[in-house]
């Protein structure tokens, strides 16, 4: 293969920027006050007022609550699903069982189902329990998913071999010894990409959220919709709450930017 | 592991050698037991969450859909297909489905197109390969809602940089959400900005996987790179182009916030004055939550799956055809 010339490295950084200047727009707008917008062509440089605006989103809405709210969701959603999700891989990929392989087919199968369609009788299940406008309203649905099962279950077969299951029963261990000893430190790679991703969904979650919560006790995405819903727009305001809290993902995504690639492109060749 | 078994014999060198003791009785049941139910309490978790908000709702959604449900009622009416034959008599669904299937079209189209070639150009051999891959998959961090906020202020009638950049070159300004198509165009490019560069990961790993020695041969044969593209390349990545192409089905029908927030007056959330951009589930969402018309949404619900379950079929056929 040739190395990569002129108009590879053109498109790509083009593709990059592009990728990368709604994020800047809305730090722009954030950093200034919305006159800038009037203007015939904007300065493209940011200006100096981003903390007093967030210090106005602080004000305009419980965006402190909101963001407590979205940690407390997001990671016990994330805990959850990595538990419950390399539990039942293990199981699935390692363990024989009556019925094994018509239940896995289940869950694959369960991947086409559009779970968005069901929400009018979960908020009504959600309603009866008493649970609207809590969290576990919002935590409960999403405890552990068909693809966290699935995902954990291709990764295990290769990951973790027979000899050193069968080696650890003989030996007497119980079966979750066997997963906590033998089974996840294994799986961890694979186990730490479902946490990110996992982890990402739900912080950027919406409709659901929307539904079964209200105004004073949003998550992040809740409290930013409640922010730009009124009839005059602040955008230096509503972009400075973008900013915010778009910014903790951001860093997380750049930081562990290297692992997300490689689980995604995994998860490619094997799925 | 277990220390019990390893343990020595205590020095009683006057009685008559035992075989070591074996594990106490109830411990060979306990671990018959383990054996046994293990497994499955490993996967009931996921069975019982699934039963509770997948299998459950949708099946009653179906039985929901049969009745005049309105909230707080407590005896809803039993309609039959009441709800369905209304449906198929109501303009704004039909409107709705019609945005829906043009968003959806204007989306996933370019969107897999893109995102094959984005996947040639980062199949090169490039310096820092992992920062090119991390950068196109940067907007797949941001969330919708800041993103549906963002692009509704770039495509902002009067004030936003798309069209202060069009009367720059001397073009007309847009109505980008008063105008249909254009407002369709606009929520589409929301879409692509925020999954092409993920598909396209997706597509490079199947493209990493195809054999060198398929193109070197290739390359003897005299292919040019054009050729060897649209004869190997392609056809050898068919089964990830029907996952990409089924999944952006799945999900491009379903779509709800983007449009949800790209209106020039927020506060109404109807999907433009003339619901130009309301799609089905936008639609569905407001007969629900904010109309309250449970049985009608629900009806809305199953016709849109079964919508998305013949859609998701046809273009599962039509991507194996076409990438032969």
């Amino acid at each position: 293969m040739k190395r990569a010339g002129f108009w590879t490295y053109g498109l790509l950084g083009a593709f990059v920027l592009g990728s990368a200047f709604p994020f800047y727009w809305s730090y722009l707008v954030a950093s200034r006050d919305s006159g800038m917008l009037t203007d015939r062509l904007p300065p493209l440089v940011p200006g100096g007022n981003f903390w007093a605006n967030a210090q106005r989103v602080f004000d305009s809405v419980e965006f402190w609550k909101a963001l407590v709210n979205s940690v407390v969701v997001a990671g016990s959603v994330t805990f959850s699903t990595v538990l419950f999700s390399t539990l039942a891989g293990f199981a699935f990929a390692k363990l024989r069982f009556r019925g094994r392989d018509p239940l896995f087919l289940f869950v694959v199968a369960t991947l086409a189902v559009p779970t968005q369609l069901g929400i009018i009788p979960l908020y009504m299940s959600m309603a009866d329990f008493g649970w609207v406008g809590g969290l576990a309203a919002v935590t409960v649905p999403s405890l552990v998913t068909a693809l966290g099962v699935f995902w954990m279950r291709q990764y295990t077969v290769d990951a973790v071999p027979f000899e050193l299951v069968e080696a650890a029963r003989v030996d007497g261990c119980s079966m979750i010894r066997i997963y906590w000893h033998v089974c996840l430190p294994a799986v961890r790679p694979a186990a730490a990409f479902l946490g990110m991703f996992t982890f990402m969904t739900a912080w950027n979650d919406f409709l659901w959220p929307l539904i079964v919560l209200d105004a004073g006790n949003p998550t992040v995405q809740v409290a930013l919709e409640k922010l730009q819903s009124g009839y005059y727009v602040d955008y230096s305001l509503v972009l400075a709450g973008t900013t915010l809290a778009t910014i903790p993902v951001l860093v997380v995504f750049v930081a562990l930017g290297r692992q997300i690639v490689a689980g995604i492109m995994q998860g490619a060749v094997k799925g | 592991m277990s220390q019990t078994a390893a343990r020595p014999a205590p020095s009683t060198a006057d009685k008559p050698v035992v075989p070591p003791r074996r594990s106490p009785p109830w411990r060979d049941r306990f671990s018959r037991w383990d054996v046994k139910a293990s497994p499955y309490l490993y996967i009931a978790p996921f069975f019982l969450v699934f039963g509770v908000v997948g299998l459950f709702p949708l099946l009653y959604t179906g039985y929901v859909s049969m009745f005049d449900w309105e909230l707080g009622a407590d005896h809803p009416e039993f309609i039959g297909f009441g709800n369905y034959v209304e449906l198929f008599g109501d303009d704004q669904f039909y409107k709705t489905l019609t945005n829906t299937v043009s968003i959806f079209l204007l989306s996933s189209g370019p969107q897999v197109v893109i995102a094959v070639l984005l996947a040639a150009l980062l199949n090169a051999r490039l310096r820092l390969p992992t920062a090119w891959r991390v950068g196109v998959l940067l907007p797949y961090a941001a969330s919708l809602v800041a993103i549906g906020i963002i692009f509704a202020n770039l495509f902002g009638p009067h004030y936003g940089l798309v069209n202060s950049v069009f009367e720059l070159f001397g073009l007309d300004r847009v109505d980008w959400q008063a105008n249909r198509f254009a407002s369709h165009i606009a929520i589409a490019i929301m879409v692509n900005w925020r999954w092409t560069g993920y598909n396209a990961l997706i597509i490079l790993a199947a493209m990493k996987a195809i054999p060198q020695q398929v193109h070197e041969a290739a390359v003897v044969d005299g292919a040019s790179p054009v050729r060897r593209f649209f004869a190997i390349t392609l056809p050898l990545l068919r089964p990830t182009l029907i996952f990409v192409v089924v999944t952006s089905t799945i999900g491009g029908l379903q779509i709800f916030t983007e449009p949800k927030l790209f209106d020039a007056m927020p506060g109404s959330n109807n999907g433009g004055s003339t619901n130009q951009f309301q799609t089905v589930t936008l639609y569905m969402y407001q007969t629900a939550f904010e109309s309250q018309h449970f049985g009608y949404a629900s009806a809305m619900a199953w016709v849109l799956f079964l919508v998305i379950l013949v859609v998701a079929s046809l273009n599962f056929l039509l991507t194996r055809r076409l990438a032969r």
